[in-house]
């Protein structure tokens, strides 16, 4: 079966890359046009990267790899996103 | 980075290897069969299967299920080598090769983009797909191929780390220039010969 | 609902193993010292790193299973899996003082705080407990008389984990009810549920749709999409339900 976990445990990477909480970002899917908290998503994670889906319509919204100390992030599946980033 | 720390007493669960000169540099043996997945597992049935050869061709060609189980089928065993570092010996499938398959169009292309269900993609030099490098492959230890391991037809390339061998291939598309497919825009080498260890970008 | 982050990047830090303590057979709970903990809300997760001396690394996530009024301690509850690479080391290796790379808290999204009301509704699987447990303690520590159910699935009596701290929670606060259910084996005069949780359960243990509740599903991906379907199919809004799937494991 494949490891589909909730966006929420994308939350340690992307916070290794963002320096907030990305779990609570609004992100509107290019495939769909449907907006969700990236909490709420689809991930699937490996040892190769992190793919964060929609779970409408399977989109890949975020992909993410670490290789030789360096971040591969891919978000052409999200159209825009919502960061309401408070101090 | 950890600083030196070390975990008292761990070890993780690799086993040695006693099967040196089968297994690549930095690769540990693995007994089971590792799933990876990167996005839910398609299940089309096989009614609407069908595998296509596209892209730089005189002619598309396509085969139904019905039809590719009508070619002249192979017995393949191979190691396979994840980039992830695991390696398995003496995996055996069945399937047609990608020789039988290319060899029922006209094309000029110098590479091929494999194509998947569900939009994975990866891309490899023809010549690397030629000259009994490259499967279709439909069973695996004498069953059909379990969905979550790519089935009911995935790409199998042993020579190269695993990821190339796409899980639910529908076809290849092939091409003058190069494209990088789903892993490889991600920071994993473009090649990914295991023996040479290109793993990732700039390798 | 309220959208606040913290800023800042998360770094590895060491905690300390203070004390632990077996919950079942499988399972333990481990209490660290977290020197520069930043404190965490109920529900948010670790990710715990382990080094071998030959530089192999292994990393896996863990909820954390106490309240944040027990900062700078943080206690994980973890289970042993058979084949696993991390739990075993956890949980039959790891000894007082030893020194635990954690990061963290992680995950602002399945989290429970008091003052985000209710009433609560809590479904857990197996080792699923452990956020919600996390839940339960900070609703207890704030005093808290929100109404909430929780409905716990677990294979036998033996492992149902927290089992006699669940008790007591019900009996030292209000307006709290646990229901268990015991899916493969039962003890001699069980009168509670018997079997996996489905919609007929749900429908007798969850709150009337028109009360709103916020509900938290955590357990086995199966058990997750199991029950967050039936409350969907009772009429419960989807945006109030929030789910922490644990992976492909499991019967519970």
């Amino acid at each position: 079966m494949e490891n589909k976990l909730d966006g929420n445990a994308a939350a340690g990477i992307l916070q290794e890359i963002f320096p907030f909480d990305m779990t609570l970002v609004q992100a509107t899917c290019i495939g769909c046009g449907t907006t969700n908290v990236i909490g709420a998503l689809a991930a699937y994670m490996h040892g190769m990267g992190t793919v964060v889906r929609c779970p409408s319509c399977d989109t890949a919204l975020i992909r993410v790899a670490q290789t030789k100390g360096r971040y591969w992030l891919d978000m052409r599946g999200v159209r825009v996103l919502q960061i309401s980033v408070e101090a | 980075m950890s600083e030196g720390f070390i975990s008292r007493g761990f070890r993780g669960r690799r086993q040695k290897s006693d099967e040196s000169g089968r297994i690549p540099p930095g690769q540990y043996l693995e007994r089971g069969f590792p799933v990876l997945s990167a996005g839910p597992t398609p299940h089309t049935p096989l009614a609407a299967w069908d595998f296509s050869i596209v892209g730089e061709v005189d002619q598309p060609k396509s085969w139904s299920w019905d039809e590719f189980h009508t070619l002249p089928r192979e017995k393949v065993t191979r190691e396979i080598h994840c980039v992830t570092k695991w390696s398995k010996l003496d995996t055996h499938w069945e399937g047609v090769s990608l020789d039988t398959l290319l060899a029922q169009v006209k094309y000029d292309a110098s590479y091929v983009i494999a194509f998947s269900d569900g939009g994975y993609t990866t891309n490899l030099p023809l010549e690397e797909v030629l000259n009994g490098q490259a499967w279709v492959v439909d069973t695996y230890e004498g069953q059909p191929l379990e969905p979550q391991h790519g089935g009911p037809a995935r790409l199998l390339v042993p020579h190269l780390y695993f990821w190339k061998s796409a899980k639910w291939v529908r076809g290849l598309r092939l091409v003058d220039d190069d494209e990088p497919g789903f892993w490889e825009s991600l920071g994993y080498n473009n090649h990914g010969d295991p023996w040479k260890e290109e793993r990732y970008w700039g390798d | 609902m309220e959208r606040r982050t913290v800023l800042g990047r998360l770094t590895w830090q060491r905690g300390e193993v203070v004390a632990s303590q077996a919950e079942t057979a499988r399972a333990k709970s481990i209490t660290l010292a977290v020197p520069n903990w930043m404190g965490h809300r109920a529900g948010q997760h670790v990710d715990v790193r382990l080094t071998a001396e030959d530089g192999y690394q292994a990393e896996r996530s863990y909820s954390i299973a106490s309240p944040p009024e027990e900062a700078p301690h943080v206690t994980l509850t973890v289970e042993r899996l058979d084949d696993g690479e991390v739990s075993p080391y956890l949980t039959e290796e790891l000894r007082l003082s030893d020194k635990l790379e954690l990061r963290g808290p992680i995950g602002g999204y399945f989290v429970w705080e008091v003052r985000m009301g209710g009433p609560l509704l809590l479904v857990a699987g197996g080792s699923g407990i452990v956020p919600l447990m996390a839940m339960l303690r900070h609703r207890a520590a704030a005093g808290s008389s929100i109404a909430t159910r929780l409905l716990y699935s677990s294979r036998s009596f033996e492992e149902v984990i927290y089992r006699d701290e669940l008790d007591h929670l019900v009996s030292s606060t209000t307006m709290l009810e646990v229901l268990h259910t015991l899916t493969r084996v039962q003890p001699p005069g069980w009168t509670g549920y018997q079997r996996r949780v489905d919609t007929e359960m749900l429908r007798e243990v969850a709150w009337p749709t028109d009360q709103r509740p916020l509900t938290f599903i955590c357990g086995p991906t199966p058990f997750v999409e199991t029950a967050a379907a039936s409350l969907v199919t009772l009429g419960h809004d989807p945006a109030r339900i929030k789910t922490e799937r644990f992976g492909p494991t499991g019967e519970t």
